[in-house]
């Protein structure tokens, strides 16, 4: 790519970087939504409580997980964007 | 064995201690902007109030009812919590900016500030809330009766009665203590948030130790009791599909919709950073909750006699097994539950009826004029007081009503569909700017009434409200209003089918309600800064209200009141709070201080905008946009009258001023009139004593006697003419002359003139042609022949021809009549042209004519007067003046 230095190809990819974190926080509860309302497809005689519960609460924490780890990487990201020279994209997007 | 006092006694201890740490957070956030109790975990253990007793003690009992069912309602706030980045991130950044109190006030507030919006919520809550405190108080009062049984006495419906009586008092008390002595501005409760913050560790530490102890201790380990889930009548995972899912979005609605999750979410969130955090933390909390229920439900329906209540499995099985201090922390633990949720849920009421319905009756009754002044603290502390007793109160009533029966679960249901009525409305205020106000209150009339007529109602008890026959067949026999069949669609869970109907009819009414109508602009305004927030506001700030935010104001401080004394009052603040420096700490008292310094100078709704901007990050409301522009208005008014009068006062003084100097020339001219007069009037003076002394004195002849009698009889005569003139002269200038006007002709004017002036003789010949003379005048004639007669003998006296000669001749010049008077002498120089008209002027010595020097300027007032002129006419070879005579019109005498 021509005339690109070396600062503004950091820019756009922080900010790209940035959009697909916020994808991601959007993504998880979607995600949580469709497993949770899985168990919803064993048919009447389909399973055992003991598998749903088991099921249910490993995918829980494995949302809690994802969430976290989402998040975390999210507020690292707003610090780090509050230093000189990075402006803070604040947008709902 | 528990003594039932003991456990009373340790109820109480733990009370106090709630009370303390209350007490302490209180003062600790009044001493520092932001305590370091502000820290994420207590932001997300008081989301906890989530789970109250329904979790603590009636998630058991569902779960041995139904299975994994209970489950829903903690995986709906879950998906609320992780799925922060789509409703709750915008709702909590609209909850700063826009200075949000309560639900109510959000959607009373999104729709143009309208006042009905905020009522209907506020009913809405109430009506929702009650049941759901009645239920807090029945589980209270039923966890201190097991704990009665134990000790032998089985508590009956008085007991119950009074036991949720004591309860509901105290929870009064600390509410009122904690929830009313300060009224913050942001409504935050620093003491009850960390008291319930408390509270969430000692619930979920009681849940988890019994739980703990009944996989392990009584249950055998964790494969023993996961095949005791597979023995047990729950075994079977038979979920009604649509209740699942159905519960799930319920769960998910009632963490946005009801006010105390709203309180703790939105209201008391002071940083939003704090929700990253708790989109995590806080479903793994209620992961930690909902882990040993399953286990304890099995576990108690296995080793429990069968009649037992499920809803207390988490009490009486350390009970039966004979773990008394474990039971004791189990009861704390749903007392924690309880109180936690009554306190809040009380606290978000009460806030919104003190709002939304005391407020702006109070401000209707009283009229306008009285915005965040003392009064209108005092009507908000104390009707929240009363909303607090009056909403215990109404729960306790409900409690007693309804027999305390009803599985706990039934209620708790309910209020949830009760409260996502406003649901849609908070959403779509949120995200769509086509909202307004007539189809967010259809949503919430139309909603409610479904609910109430398919949930509510029913609820009650069996034939209590509806009757039985109106459940059968519906009301008038109209079977597609059956309340739990509408349009006939039976088979259907009453609460899916009231959820189903109720969203629907709600969604529908706002939606359409909302295409239909326009809104206000207040609503348009608000529309846009509510659904656009993120590009209005800034995100989560920097600094921690440490120095950063001192030296902020203190910058803006010193633009409007100056370098010295913004520094003073900030030194002085700093040694008020035990600092060196010039920078203190941004307490809450500070602030106002610094708010009410400010609007000294700049007005109090300009400095509330801009402090509050700094300090809290809130964005400029319309509210405080219009206050400050009336304030400017009123300001820039009072300005420009300022204005106006220092002009007026500049016009006066100016004024005053040249009034001042007219007076100062008429006061010199007087003196030197006054000097004048009285060199004229010495002289004659003069000559008559010296002569007369003469007289006197005797001793000459007859002749001699004669002449100075003579003489002094000629000066008598002058002196009589120039006191005659002068009297004259004072009446013309004083304007009090009264004209005789009269007819008369010209020509014999001027003859009278000639002959009384002595001229016509040798010693003035007068010249005239009597054809140009052929005027006939209408005026004072007198006054007229008097300056005729003057000029001639001016002529007579001053002439200086060797044959005198006068020509009068009378033309037309200029449009006017004009006569003039011409003699053949030297004629007067040009630089004394105007003086001959003043006072007392002669051009040559003033003993030889024998005049006063007056006669010209009584020609020229009397000329004046008649509206017509005298002047010089210069370019004569001699003395030449042209009498302008008046216009015929009438000239209307004083």
């Amino acid at each position: 790519m021509i005339g690109r230095g070396r600062t503004p190809l950091f820019l756009a990819e922080a900010s790209y970087r940035r959009r697909r974190l916020h994808d991601a926080s959007r993504m998880v509860p979607v995600l949580g939504a469709v497993l949770f309302l899985g168990p919803l497809l064993l048919g009447p005689g389909g399973g055992g409580t003991r598998g749903v519960l088991i099921y249910l609460f490993v995918v829980w924490l494995a949302l809690v997980v994802a969430a976290a780890v989402v998040a975390r990487q999210i507020g690292r990201d707003r610090d780090r964007a509050r230093q000189p020279g990075e402006g803070a994209d604040d947008r709902a997007g | 064995m528990v003594s039932f006092n003991l456990l009373v006694v340790v109820a109480l201890v733990y009370v106090a201690f709630l009370f303390a740490v209350a007490f302490a957070a209180e003062r600790r956030a009044a001493a520092r902007r932001e305590a370091w109790a502000r820290s994420p975990a207590i932001y997300t253990l008081s989301l906890s109030i989530y789970c109250t007793a329904w979790t603590f003690y009636g998630a058991v009992g569902y779960a041995a009812r139904s299975g994994l069912e209970f489950l829903t309602i903690y995986l709906g706030p879950t998906l609320v919590l992780i799925g922060w980045w789509w409703v709750l991130r915008k709702l909590v950044r609209i909850g700063r900016t826009q200075r949000i109190t309560s639900i109510a006030d959000l959607i009373s507030s999104r729709f143009g500030k309208s006042t009905a919006l905020g009522v209907i919520v506020t009913v809405l809550a109430i009506t929702g809330t009650t049941p759901y405190i009645a239920l807090q108080l029945q589980s209270v009062t039923q966890s201190f009766a097991v704990f009665a049984e134990e000790s032998g006495r089985v508590w009956e419906a008085g007991e119950l009665a009074s036991g949720a009586f004591w309860v509901a008092a105290g929870l009064a008390v600390f509410t009122i203590l904690f929830g009313t002595r300060n009224l913050d501005a942001n409504e935050r409760h620093h003491g009850i948030v960390m008291a319930i913050a408390v509270e969430a560790i000692v619930k979920l530490a009681a849940l988890v130790a019994v739980g703990v102890f009944v996989v392990w201790g009584i249950g055998g380990g964790l494969t023993e009791t996961l095949d005791r889930i597979d023995a047990s009548r729950i075994a079977r995972w038979e979920q009604d599909p649509a209740r699942w899912a159905t519960l799930i979005f319920l769960a998910a609605a009632a963490t946005l919709c009801l006010p105390r999750m709203f309180q703790v979410l939105v209201v008391e969130n002071s940083d939003e950073r704090h929700l990253g955090v708790a989109s995590w933390a806080f479903p793994g909390y209620l992961m930690a909750m909902s882990l040993f229920v399953v286990p304890i439900a099995v576990v108690g329906l296995d080793r429990l006699p069968a009649g037992s209540n499920p809803d207390l499995f988490v009490l009486s099985l350390p009970l039966a097994e004979g773990h008394d201090r474990l039971a004791m922390f189990a009861f704390l633990g749903g007392l924690s539950s309880a109180t936690s949720m009554v306190i809040v849920a009380t606290i978000a009421l009460a806030t919104m009826v003190s709002n939304h319905i005391v407020v702006p009756i109070w401000l209707n009754a009283s009229g306008q004029g009285a915005m965040v002044s003392g009064d209108v603290r005092r009507v908000v502390v104390s009707s929240r007081r009363v909303a607090i007793i009056a909403v215990l109160a109404l729960g306790y009533v409900y409690y007693r009503m309804s027999g305390g029966g009803t599985a706990l679960a039934a209620i708790g249901l309910i209020s949830f569909v009760g409260m996502a009525q406003a649901l849609p409305a908070l959403l779509g205020g949120i995200f769509w700017r086509g909202a307004t106000r007539w189809g967010a209150g259809a949503g919430l009339v139309a909603g409610f009434a479904v609910w109430g007529w398919t949930l509510f109602l029913p609820g009650l008890g069996p034939g209590s409200v509806i009757p039985a026959p109106v459940m059968e067949q519906g009301p008038w026999g109209l079977a597609w209003l059956r309340p739990q069949a509408l349009l006939g669609i039976e088979g259907l869970d009453p609460v899916v089918h009231a959820v189903l109907w109720s969203m629907m009819v709600n969604a529908g009414a706002f939606f359409l309600g909302s295409i239909l109508t326009f809104p206000t602009p207040l609503e348009r305004l608000q529309g846009a800064q509510f659904v656009n927030v993120f590009e209005h506001s800034q995100g989560p700030r920097a600094w921690s209200g440490g120095a950063a935010g001192a030296e902020d104001l203190l910058i803006m401080a010193q633009r409007i009141l100056g370098a010295g004394e913004a520094q003073a009052l900030f030194q002085a603040e700093a040694g008020r709070q035990g600092k060196l420096g010039y920078l203190p700490d941004v307490t809450p008292d500070f602030v106002e201080r610094l708010e009410r310094e400010l609007a000294g100078s700049v007005g109090a709704a300009t400095a509330h905008a801009m402090v509050g901007q700094m300090t809290e990050g809130a964005s400029v409301s319309v509210e405080d946009l219009i206050a400050v522009a009336d304030e400017a208005a009123q300001i820039m008014e009072y300005s420009s009258r300022l204005e106006a009068k220092s002009r007026e006062q500049e016009r006066t003084a100016r004024a005053l001023r040249e009034a001042n100097a007219k007076l100062t020339a008429l006061s010199i001219q007087k003196d030197a009139f006054l000097s004048q007069i009285s060199h004229e009037l010495r002289t004659p003076m003069t000559s008559i004593r010296s002569f007369s002394e003469i007289l006197r004195d005797g001793g000459m002849g007859a002749e001699a006697s004669a002449r100075y009698a003579g003489i002094i009889h000629d000066e008598a005569i002058r002196l009589t003419r120039l006191l005659d003139d002068l009297l004259d002269l004072s009446v013309l200038e004083n304007g009090q002359v009264t004209l005789n006007m009269a007819e008369g002709h010209l020509p014999a004017l001027i003859d009278r003139a000639v002959s009384a002036a002595g001229a016509g003789g040798p010693e003035l010949r007068v010249l005239r042609d009597r054809a140009a003379e052929n005027v006939t005048l209408h005026t004072d004639l007198d006054r007229l022949s008097q300056v005729f007669i003057n000029l001639i003998a001016n002529a007579r006296k001053y002439c200086d021809a060797p044959e005198p000669r006068l020509r009068i001749e009378a033309r037309r010049a200029g449009g006017r009549q004009v006569v003039d008077f011409i003699d053949n002498g030297s004629g007067i120089p040009p630089e004394s042209r105007q003086v001959i008209f003043e006072k007392f002027s002669r051009l040559t010595d003033h003993g030889t004519a024998g005049g006063a020097g007056l006669g010209l300027a009584i020609c020229r007032e009397i000329m004046e007067r008649l509206g017509g002129a005298i002047v010089y006419l210069p370019g004569q070879s001699g003395a030449a003046f042209r009498v302008v005579l008046p216009e015929t019109a009438a000239l209307a005498a004083e």
